[in-house]
């Protein structure tokens, strides 16, 4: 039997030693790949589940980008020929598209750092003694778990032109108002996600917190740090992991905005400022018939996402 | 693990691959016969209706048994068909399929071609008469039958005319002169937020209700004829700017209603078909008059806001979908639909073929005489392609007056010129 990468760099026992010979790894576990077959079955469902909704859907997307496809019945024969790249220059040369990305771009800057900010305060609020503690957590946890729906109507009701914002506002009101303003739609859009999703990221801070050892805290207190100092020098750096988590898992729900700008702003208004690249995704594949270049813009905007995710990680990382 | 995972990929695809292959019999008989299946839409009206017919047919034909159900519910009914063609679960026969994706539905190969029946095309000629060319696919053929129409005109609220000072017996609103006046006159008096409240939003469908009725009662054309657009028109532009001038005179609003504005008295007026007779009869007293042209001649048209019924492929017993779908059209049927739903039968002469009825519903009488000159969403490739690129072009120079609107409908035809050649 030929020896194997781990067995020739197994220490050998020293001479004059009564060391037992290592028993032979048996066949089937060099089959798996080192890996116990038992625990192997065990995870197949999940392995099955990650192949069936992720992999192959994927995979099958960035297929479908580089070919001329569209959806047909079963059992139609129609030619579904490589295209290349077409599929990526016929949506990169569309300034919709452009717009799209440049629209999500804004949405980004404004929504992940008031997520990330507003959900770290909140939570070591939160994670503090206070009076109510419980209802506030509650409550901040609410519009997450409402159907966008029903918070969008709410939403409508404070920022239409008669809204009650506009009321308390008066003559200060923008004209035209939020929804109809091109430059303060999706500024309205991006406030509106961030306070919705608010409450599933305080709790994931929450969670970070109660890891920080209190003794950290109290040191500190009797070296005489002011709260700033601690929640600077002790909360945000114990915190880092779920900074991370916070920041990537905000910028990919960002990025597959939908539901905000086709109900809040009505399918992507004003004048497209709010159209967001999977609206637009909506649009070319279901409604129009062009699924390859919805797969394209899903490609690219993966793509866009990872890298921005990949900087994350380095920036917050880092030592 | 990854060996593991990647050996797992041909499965799970072989398992995707096989939910979306079952349901489709391309080879199907014209002339097979049996049990169907069949959707219609989920208004109440309809739905009274439709539970009637499929009654009536289902007592005479034990074994050819029609089974009915609502269209699922979606985003949209054209969504959901598309979705159920791709899965191979559509059913025989869908009371509620939109002229403007039948392009899309056939290049799915979803759609049966109702002439290569032998006596297709002679029974969708004598029903729908003349109108019946607007409804042919590019290859010549018929994957379509023109089922219903709401022809669509302007309602309007007495109570708030007569508040702004206006005549409500007789208001002026022929011309687009008069058109302007009238909503400037309700807007000032303040009878009504807006005079008139279409929705300004971006979904591809929207023009249907505000610019194409215009356009269509102004030159009597489809969007798009001989594949070439035809908004970028004289006469395109002048019923565009009617529009630009009422969004900047905020005689129309540009933020969405979330509700109808008609219904609840914040809008003197809408743009609408014979069903909302007996929805506005007795919240609002009302009148309906045509659409409006730039020197107030009798338009040319109006936007049909048509409903067909499509035979799809996966349909097993297409003999009895044909059968099913000649008896839900025929004259009797076609009699309790308007009885019931108050929407116009697809069907030449129709004042005439229901004298009694029309008799007694004064109302909708103008409505059928509508009925006979309707213009139809364009049976062209690229359809709802078509209708968005239009739309967002109208959406920026009209609703939003931005840029300069010669141009931007120009623009929009020379690509709208290129999606309808198929590209």
């Amino acid at each position: 039997m030929s020896s194997t990468a781990s067995d020739v760099h197994r220490p050998r026992p020293s001479a004059g030693t009564t060391t037992k010979a290592p028993t032979p790894r048996p066949r089937w576990r060099l089959r798996l790949g080192g890996h116990q077959p038992i625990g192997m079955l065990f995870v197949s469902p999940y392995l099955v589940y990650l192949a069936a909704i992720f992999v192959y859907p994927l995979g099958f997307a960035v297929w479908m980008s580089f070919h001329d496809y569209f959806f047909t019945a079963p059992g139609v024969q129609v030619d579904r020929p490589f295209v290349g790249l077409d599929n990526y220059t016929t949506v990169l040369t569309d300034p919709e598209v452009w717009r799209s990305f440049l629209n999500i771009a804004v949405f980004l800057v404004i929504n992940v750092p008031l997520t990330t900010v507003g959900s770290l305060v909140l939570a070591n609020a939160l994670n503090k003694k206070l009076p109510f503690r419980s209802f506030f957590r509650t409550a901040y946890y609410i519009p997450y778990i409402t159907a966008s729906v029903a918070v969008v109507g709410v939403w409508l009701f404070l920022f239409n032109s008669d809204g009650l914002v506009n009321q308390a506002l008066g003559p200060l009101a923008p004209d035209p108002s939020w929804l109809v303003n091109s430059h303060l739609a999706m500024p309205v859009v991006a406030v509106f996600v961030a306070w919705k999703q608010l409450g599933f990221f305080v709790v994931l801070y929450l969670s970070a917190l109660q890891n920080v050892p209190q003794e950290l805290y109290e040191s500190a207190a009797i070296d005489g740090a002011g709260r700033m100092r601690i929640f600077r020098s002790i909360t945000v750096p114990a915190v880092r992991p779920a900074t991370l988590l916070v920041l990537i898992l905000a910028t990919i729900t960002g990025a597959n905005l939908f539901t905000e700008p086709y109900l809040l702003t009505s399918g992507g208004g004003p004048d497209g400022a709010t159209t967001s690249p999977v609206l637009l995704m909506y649009q070319r594949g279901l409604q129009q018939g062009h699924p390859d270049e919805a797969a394209a813009i899903g490609v690219i905007l993966v793509v866009l996402i990872s890298a921005v995710s990949l900087g994350y990680r380095r920036l917050v990382e880092r030592d | 693990m990854k060996k593991a995972l990647f050996a797992l990929l041909p499965v799970a695809a072989l398992t995707l691959s096989a939910c979306g292959s079952s349901g489709s019999d391309s080879s199907a008989s014209n002339s097979s016969h049996g049990p169907i299946t069949i959707w219609y839409s989920n208004n109440a009206q309809e739905v009274a209706w439709g539970k009637k017919m499929v009654a009536q047919w289902n007592a005479g034909h034990p074994k050819e048994k029609i089974t009915a159900q609502e269209i699922p519910a979606g985003k949209s009914s054209e969504e959901v068909i598309g979705a159920a063609i791709t899965a191979g679960n559509a059913p025989c026969l869908i009371l509620n399929t939109a002229p403007a994706a039948v392009p899309g539905f056939q290049k799915q190969g979803g759609l049966v071609a109702l002439d290569d029946f032998p006596d297709g095309r002679r029974y969708l000629q004598e029903r729908v008469g003349g109108r019946l060319s607007q409804y042919a696919s590019p290859d010549g053929k018929y994957y379509q039958m023109p089922w219903k129409s709401n022809p669509v005109m302007i309602f309007y609220n007495k109570e708030l005319f007569k508040k702004a000072g206006l005549n409500p017996e007789n208001p002026k609103l022929a011309s687009y002169q008069d058109f302007l006046d009238t909503s400037r006159k309700l807007v000032a008096a303040k009878a009504a937020k807006a005079a008139i409240w279409p929705a300004p939003s971006s979904e591809f469908y929207q023009s249907w209700f505000d610019y194409y009725p215009m356009f269509a009662a102004q030159t009597g054309k489809q969007l798009v004829e001989d594949g070439k657009a035809q908004f970028a028109s004289a006469d395109g532009l002048k019923a565009a700017q009617l529009w630009k001038t009422m969004y900047a005179e905020h005689l129309a609003p540009n933020e969405k209603y979330n509700g109808d504005a008609f219904a609840d008295g914040k809008a003197a007026m809408a743009t609408v078909g014979p069903w909302a007779i007996s929805v506005y009869g007795d919240k609002v007293k009302w009148g309906a008059v045509p659409v409006p042209t730039s020197d107030g001649a009798a338009g040319k048209g109006t936007f049909s806001d048509e409903k067909s019924i499509g035979m799809y492929t996966s349909c097993k017993n297409r003999g009895t979908a044909w059968d099913v779908m000649k008896f839900a059209t025929s004259k009797d049927q076609d009699g309790k639909l308007l009885e019931a739903t108050g929407q116009m039968p697809m069907r030449s002469d129709l004042t005439s073929a229901y004298p009694s009825y029309f008799a007694s519903h004064k109302d909708y009488e103008v409505f059928a005489r509508q009925a006979e000159h309707t213009i139809e969403a364009p049976n062209v490739p690229n359809s709802v392609e078509i209708w968005q690129t239009f739309r967002d072009a109208y959406t920026k120079a009209v609703i939003f007056g931005k840029g300069d609107l010669a141009t931007a409908l120009k623009d929009a035809a020379a690509k709208v010129n290129e999606l309808a050649q198929g590209q």
